[in-house]
């Protein structure tokens, strides 16, 4: 036997999680530099261009701020979902649909003015990502079928509905055959703010993530939320409408993936291609649970892992790294800093007195 | 419709449906332990790769279904470490690994892309293959295949007849009483995360050294969710995961088929249909409530005895 006992916290570990967190990222990097060796890379060579790449210009920051908008917009709608102990794992797919929702407004409406079409855009792509949350929800709560399947399913459902449009009925004649829609009309785009690199996108961000915070921490539909993730079956004894709040939490969430969806069909690419689904969905839950599922957190560890893809760009281009290596670097940190809670819940304590 | 179609339709559904079968009788014999794994899909892809270049390098396929088999219980082993040994969430912790092993899968393989392995070909078993129709059907594939047919009989017979897998399923079902009558609960678990582990990589060299030959990206395609999903069709009962695999090899076949043979259908609708089928499975199940086996500690993580 160890001469060490566990026992359980009485309080959850406060700012002395920070290290915790700081240890497991430390730990995921030296494992991703050992995973750099076996491939043939020097991993000191690796991880400076991996922070040189993600840190080290101003277009490095620009890029990773522009990548940082969808993924927060998608996180905040996971961590809403988590917060309810609901698992929607489905994220990737609504953002799709809310790319598809709003490309079909812009290629509708190619006259209208901004005033009118972006609106538009915007509602259409949260009412596609909305429903496209809210199915899962009636067949949990009707059914009791299982979330993290159903919503994972629709992701691959619909990257393949994106994809029919785009390679079909949507296809630019213009295109020499690439599967990708028509430029949007100047109207339907969001652009940079005043002379910036930086785009409108971002002061989305802002007003949509205080109003979650306010949302999930001022009015009784939010404190609900928190009461019945923490409980469920002592939400529904006080009365708390769970199956309708559990709806309601999943077509934000949805709402939210598809606002992100139309922030990077309108301001990033200008138009609708398959190339805009690059895991933003997946990355999301990391972002979610990392930053444990606060809204502020949300905003760094979004920035963080975005970075962390740009910094993947610049180890592709450099050294010839694929593009993958950013999956095993994101699993990596969620493997460890999952594993660094168990510090947060428990202390270590000599054991006294004889050894058995 | 005639059986020159009719046949080798089934016989295809049969072995398109193996690697699933092999993933979800892992994902059974996991969760019945109480431990539910989501890393399916990253630890298949990692058989796969690992099966694949075991393969290339040494020649040698039935090694190379070994290694993959291995290669699948280490992987799933990280799962048991954050769940069993750090307490983290099960759910998140399999995400993560689905995440990690496609990303290991695709970084290790890139270079091995459209590459050939040597693998395993059709091996006609005698007398049974001229069987009509059963036999074509059922006999007339390759060894991998042939493994799928005791495989479920073992499970059930551990299972239902042995005092080991009454534990394991005991660990699953009140870890706590399972605890009080002197069983190491802990020790299951690991045993249910290993062994299943082991059945998925095995699902995932299937592909890549039965069904295709060669090595590409996103080998699995979600078959490891679909895996997930065809546990809660199969009540956790290894017989009837039989069944939904083969259902889901019959739609991936057919689905080929109608490619193949220039329909006016387009390939995303078509590509769509797995998918579109495991959230109807699902739904199935939940409305048609029949007597499930589903462990009652199913994700809960044992605390650590102070």
């Amino acid at each position: 036997m160890l001469p060490i006992r566990i026992v359980k916290r009485q309080e959850p570990l406060g700012w002395s999680s920070c290290f915790v967190l700081m240890g497991a990222i430390i730990l995921s990097l030296l494992l991703s530099g050992f995973l750099l060796l076996i491939g043939g890379t020097s991993p000191v060579d690796g991880i400076i261009v991996l922070f040189k790449g993600a840190f080290g210009s101003q277009f490095a920051f620009e890029d990773a701020l522009l990548k940082a908008t969808p993924i927060f917009l998608c996180s905040l709608g996971v961590a809403i979902a988590f917060r309810l102990q609901v698992w929607n794992i489905g994220a990737e797919g609504q953002f799709a649909l809310g790319a598809v929702g709003a490309t079909w407004m812009a290629l509708s409406f190619p006259d209208a003015p901004a005033y009118l079409i972006l609106p538009a855009m915007i509602a259409m792509a949260a009412v596609a990502g909305g429903i496209w949350g809210l199915i899962p929800a009636i067949l949990r709560q009707k059914l009791k079928t299982n979330e993290i399947i159903v919503t994972l399913m629709m992701n691959y459902i619909a990257i393949l509905i994106l994809d029919y449009l785009v390679y079909g009925i949507w296809k630019d004649p213009a295109s020499f055959g690439f599967p990708m829609t028509s430029e949007f009309s100047n109207a339907a785009i969001v652009g940079k703010i005043g002379n910036s690199n930086f785009s409108w996108g971002l002061l989305h961000c802002a007003v949509l993530g205080t109003c979650l915070w306010v949302f999930l921490g001022f009015t009784r539909i939010g404190f609900e939320i928190k009461a019945a993730g923490d409980n469920v079956r002592a939400a529904r004894y006080a009365g708390i409408p769970y199956d309708r709040l559990v709806m309601l939490v999943m077509i934000i969430s949805g709402a939210l993936a598809g606002w992100a969806g139309f922030l990077e069909a309108s301001s990033t690419v200008n138009r609708l291609q398959p190339s805009i689904m690059s895991g933003y969905g997946y990355t999301a839950i990391v972002v979610a649970w990392l930053a444990r599922l606060n809204p502020f957190f949300i905003g760094i560890a979004a920035f963080m892992l975005a970075a962390l893809r740009v910094g993947v760009e610049a180890l592709q281009l450099d050294l010839q790294i694929p593009a993958a290596f950013g999956g095993i670097i994101e699993g990596l940190i969620l493997l460890t800093v999952l594993a660094g809670g168990l510090f947060s819940q428990y202390r270590f304590v000599l054991r006294r007195g004889k050894r058995e | 419709m005639n059986s020159d179609i009719i046949i080798p339709l089934l016989a295809a559904a049969v072995q398109s449906g193996t690697p699933i079968l092999y993933a979800t009788l892992g994902e059974i014999f996991t969760e019945r332990s109480g431990i539910l794994n989501l890393g399916v899909e990253g630890i298949m892809i990692t058989g796969a790769l690992s099966g694949f270049l075991v393969a290339y390098f040494t020649g040698n396929p039935m090694l190379a279904f070994v290694i993959a088999g291995i290669a699948g219980s280490c992987a799933a082993s990280i799962h048991g470490l954050v769940c069993l040994v750090f307490q983290g969430n099960q759910v998140v912790s399999g995400l993560a690994l689905t995440i990690l092993g496609l990303g290991f899968a695709d970084y290790f393989g890139t270079p091995f892309i459209g590459m050939s392995a040597p693998g395993f070909s059709t091996l006609e078993v005698p007398l049974l293959s001229a069987i009509p129709v059963v036999g074509p059907i059922f006999f007339n594939q390759d060894l991998l295949v042939y493994f799928t047919y005791f495989i479920p009989v073992l499970m059930w017979f551990f299972f239902y007849y042995t005092r080991y897998g009454l534990s394991l399923r005991a660990a699953g079902e009140y870890p706590a009483a399972a605890t009080a009558a002197g069983l190491n609960v802990v020790a299951y678990r690991w045993l249910g995360v290993l062994v299943g582990g082991f059945s998925m990589g095995l699902g995932g060299a299937y592909l890549s050294l039965a069904y295709t030959h060669l090595w590409t990206n996103n080998l699995t395609a979600g078959r490891g969710w679909i895996a997930v999903a065809l546990v809660i069709f199969a009540f956790w009962k290894p017989g009837r995961a039989v069944f939904g695999a083969y259902l889901f090899g019959g739609i991936m076949a057919m689905q080929l088929r109608l490619q193949a043979s220039g329909t006016q259908i387009p390939s995303s609708l078509l590509l769509m249909l797995p998918y579109a089928l495991t959230v109807g499975v699902l739904v199935f199940s939940s409305w048609w409530r029949g007597k499930t086996d589903e462990p009652a500690a199913l994700g809960v993580n044992i605390e650590p005895a102070e």
